[in-house]
């Protein structure tokens, strides 16, 4: 095994990691402030594709796509947090889980009704094509490392926002006391439509990204928001850095354990079953992973302890 | 000189800043009540979380019977014959009344495990909670809904529940709160023979009940004990009408 | 009332169907039936211990997945590890559902012991992790069918029964229906039922009588589980074919949706649920390819509007645990 490929992988998860940071960003964030648990945020990824992959197929223009997909999902997010969601602020997590999926089968099937079956594609930007060479001579995709730096400049933002901005401390006092922010004289029902139009256009940002390099399909949001959540239970639930990191380790650990351990177990194995005990454990890897996060810390590496 | 019950040496604990328990002392033997009283916020209730295990302590140690259960769990102090009363009620509010003290029987019997029979014929278990139902007046409702009973009659109950696990002491965290003057008589003169079967740490804002239970009184300022001692003293003592009597004034 | 038309019409109508020759309907009712018993299972952690468990597919799945391997290995004359114990696999279900209760069993106290360190949203999040993991490890394990599943030529067999007959396959689920509705009942009445429903209310209340409320809903977290294994095998057997979508988190979903839409902490409401499903699923599947459009307006309602599900609907406020 070549250190090109090392590298390349490495740069693959953290392309992984960044667009789950997109998708565990807001899910925390709708968590932390609103107190929520939405099992829907995959259906606005799956939203952002779809209008990215239509809006780029009738302009042609990528970054006009991106920009209709962010809008898209955040009208989508705040409809739906108007009429739906803000009925569930006071319930318990069972109802929010129950209205929330409803949400996935309207949502999924919805799409289904209006384009089909079968998957849309979105190209990558011509700008972007292609591939770029690295140091050391490696060859990497030009729109994947885009992709990474798109994450991070969207992590750095959204820090920005929370840390410096008016809005932000906002968001964190209604994190710590709902009370209070209504003393503070914020209209309360605006700052959580906000937040959650917040959660969904960076979800539908993510669906809208991830399409150039993925079919555009029903349902393809759901493996991602799965993930999604194990990201939040390993960072810890609520804290925004919990989710950078934990995305971060979710997509190395996804990536290079599909390479390294089948080659791990041809070590001492024969090629035929290493590849398959390999496969099959690097399918379950993460998952091995968040169980040991459980056990060395119940809520998370950031979470705050009870 | 018997050995006390419970036995509290420097118990401290803060949360950031605000130092709710403040090097605790304090006692509670045999046959006796031993009322902690102190403003709002003073951190009664902290202490008691503490003594019951449901909030660790910072630093002290905690006895009970002789033995140090600092770092057993509230379940093991239970056991051990700790009852607990809850300044804000802790019922199962969708079950009945009966219920809600059977699980106190249950507990006190400590054979949970059964699937299959009915809790309901098991003549021990409910004899022992309708007896407790029936020590606080509440047997009449024992097939009411707990959500359907008035504030005053759900303190009670939680003292029924308490009744039912027949402790080595109790630790009640106001136990009157609106019980109304009647009841509060009658609750007076329930715990009044109670100490005999078990001593009873008691926080409590009435201070009539207070003054006419405790054989001990204890005041809690500001997460310290600042004095200590029978009912005559403390109510002569300066430094406690200038902390607490005063407000009440 | 509503239950006692409920029990009529799962005895009735198959039986009405056997006689008028109609085998589908059979099959719908063995589904709903099936489906049922899945839904009992969840409901006793649901309902009586409070866990929101959106991982109840990997019970389902490991069902089905038990019948699924041992009936593999004895079609195909193939034994299972052969160097080492050389186990011969089975075509008769009594061995198949022990094999079921107890793989699902053990993956519940697995999952049960690490999810219930936590609470609240962490513990959904968790199980649907975990349900997804068996997903994704069934996809990959290629020696049973990997993302195809496998296929069973003809349905396991019971003694004394012909299990190929629908009726009689039927009456075998409906009767394990029953068992399963017997043994909630007896739990939630039991003294382990009692605390745990006080385990579900308020915790810190049962272990201030001495109580380890944690193990009570370890316990009928296995329980549940067990339960919803032994569906998943007969679910396998209905349909002579498994595969990894026993283990989607759709199917979890599905599971809570049948508690649901009859209403939670009921006896029956399951049994309700998974009739209403499948027959929506039968009716509305008829008229539109997409009707979980419907089913997902449905549930809004009922979770916005009606708590108590179709059977609090029908039956009024009654008093649940009926
Ligand atoms: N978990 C906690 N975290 C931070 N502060 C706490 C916590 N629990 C209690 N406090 C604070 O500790 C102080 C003592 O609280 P405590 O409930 O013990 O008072 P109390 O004496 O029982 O008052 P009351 O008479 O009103 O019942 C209060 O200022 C309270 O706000
Ligand atoms: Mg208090």
């Amino acid at each position: 095994m070549s250190a090109i490929l090392i590298v390349e992988q490495v740069l693959n998860g953290l392309q992984f990691g960044v667009m789950l940071f997109l998708m565990a960003a807001g899910l925390t964030l709708i968590f932390g402030v609103m107190g929520l648990i939405n099992l829907a945020h995959g259906s606005l990824y799956m939203v952002g594709a779809f209008v990215a992959a239509t809006v780029a197929g009738l302009t042609g223009s990528f970054l006009l796509a991106l920009a209709a997909a962010m809008a898209a999902a955040a009208m989508a997010g705040a409809v739906i947090e108007m009429t739906v969601i803000r009925r569930l602020y006071h319930t318990d997590h069972l109802d929010q889980v129950l209205a929330t999926f409803a949400l996935i089968l309207i949502f999924s099937e919805g799409t289904r009704a209006i384009f089909g079956s079968f998957p849309l594609y979105l190209d990558a930007p011509a700008l972007l094509s292609g591939p770029v060479t690295l140091p050391l001579g490696i060859e990497y995709p030009r729109y994947r490392l885009a992709l990474i730096a798109a994450g991070l400049l969207v992590a750095l933002g959204l820090w920005l926002l929370i840390a410096k901005t008016r809005i932000g401390i906002q968001i964190r006092a209604g994190k710590n006391d709902r009370e209070m922010i209504a003393a503070l004289g914020v209209d309360i029902r605006t700052l959580y439509t906000f937040v959650f139009a917040l959660g969904a256009a960076l979800a539908g940002l993510a669906g809208a990204l991830v399409g150039a390099i993925q079919s555009v399909q029903v349902g393809m949001g759901e493996p991602v928001l799965i993930l999604a959540f194990v990201v939040i239970v390993i960072g810890g639930i609520g804290s925004i850095k919990g989710a950078f990191v934990g995305a971060l380790i979710v997509g190395l650990t996804d990536t290079l354990g599909g390479i390294f351990l089948p080659e791990f177990f041809k070590l001492f194995m024969e090629p035929a079953s290493a590849t398959q005990i390999g496969a099959s454990l690097s399918s379950m890897a993460i998952y091995l992973l968040m169980a040991a996060v459980l056990i060395w810390r119940p809520t998370g590496l950031y979470g705050v302890r009870a | 000189m018997t050995e006390p019950v419970l036995d509290i040496r420097g118990l401290t604990k803060s949360f950031g800043a605000l130092v709710v328990s403040d090097g605790i002392d304090l006692s509670l033997n045999p046959g006796e009540i031993h009322a902690v009283i102190g403003p709002n916020g003073a951190g009664k209730t902290t202490l008691i979380a503490q003594i019951c295990g449901a909030l660790a302590p910072d630093a002290g140690t905690i006895r009970l019977k002789g033995q140090d259960v600092t770092a057993l769990p509230t379940r093991a102090r239970a056991r051990m014959g700790l009852a607990r009363t809850f300044q804000i009620s802790a019922l199962a509010m969708e079950d009945t009344v009966l219920q809600n003290a059977l699980l106190g029987a249950l507990g006190a019997a400590g054979n949970p495990w059964r699937l299959f029979r009915p809790v309901l014929s098991d003549r021990a278990l409910r004899a022992r909670a309708e007896a407790a139902l029936d020590r606080v007046g509440l047997l009449e409702k024992a097939a009411m809904r707990t959500a359907d009973l008035s504030h005053g009659e759900r303190r009670q109950l939680e003292v029924a529940v308490a009744l039912t696990l027949e402790p080595a002491a109790f630790v009640m965290d106001e136990p009157m709160a609106g019980l109304g003057a009647e009841g509060g008589q009658k609750m007076t003169a329930l715990l009044d023979t109670l100490r005999h079967e078990a001593p009873i740490l008691l926080v409590e804002h009435d201070m009539d009940a207070v003054f006419a239970l405790a054989d001990r009184i204890s005041v809690l300022v500001y997460g310290k004990v600042i004095a200590s001692g029978p009912p005559d003293a403390i109510r002569a003592d300066a430094a406690v009408r200038d902390a607490y009597l005063g407000e009440e004034a | 009332m509503v239950n006692a038309a409920l029990v009529a019409a799962l005895v009735g109508v198959p039986l009405w169907a056997h006689v008028a020759g109609e085998p589908f309907t059979i099959t719908l009712a063995t589904r709903a039936v099936i489906f049922a018993l899945a839904a009992v299972g969840l409901n006793l952690a649901l309902g009586l211990g409070g866990l929101v468990s959106l991982g109840h597919a990997v019970f389902f799945g490991i069902g089905g997945y038990a019948m699924g391997i041992l009936a593999f290995h004895a079609q195909n004359y193939l034994p299972m590890f052969p160097e080492t114990l050389a186990i011969e696999g089975t075509k008769s279900m009594p061995v198949i559902w022990l094999v079921a209760v107890i793989a699902s069993a053990l993956a519940a106290l697995v999952i049960g012991l690490l999810s219930l360190r936590t609470a609240g949203v962490y513990f959904i999040m968790i199980t649907l992790a975990f349900g997804q993991m068996f997903y994704y490890f069934t996809i990959s394990w290629s020696a049973y069918g990997g993302e195809d599943g496998l296929s069973i030529w003809v349905r396991n067999g019971f003694p004394g029964l012909n299990t190929l007959d629908p009726i009689q396959f039927y009456g075998l689920c409906f009767t394990l229906l029953c068992g399963a509705l017997w043994l909630s009942h007896r739990i939630a009445r039991s003294p382990f039922g009692l605390m745990l429903n006080a385990a579900r209310q308020v915790p810190h209340r049962v272990e201030t009588v001495g109580l380890d409320g944690q193990r009570a809903k370890l316990v009928v977290f296995v329980i549940s589980g067990a339960i919803t294994g032994l569906a998943g095998a007969l679910f396998a057997d209905l349909n002579r074919f498994v595969s990894p979508t026993m283990f989607s988190w759709h199917m979890s979903g599905e599971i809570m949706i049948f508690v649901i839409l009859g209403g939670v902490a009921r006896l029956f409401g399951p049994v309700a649920g998974a009739v209403l499903f499948v027959a929506m699923e039968h009716v509305l599947g008829d008229l539109s390819d997409y009707w979980h459009i419907y089913l997902g307006a449905l549930l809004l309602g009922i979770v916005l509007f009606a708590r108590g599900g179709v059977v609090g609907l029908l039956a009024g406020r009654a008093k649940s645990h009926d």
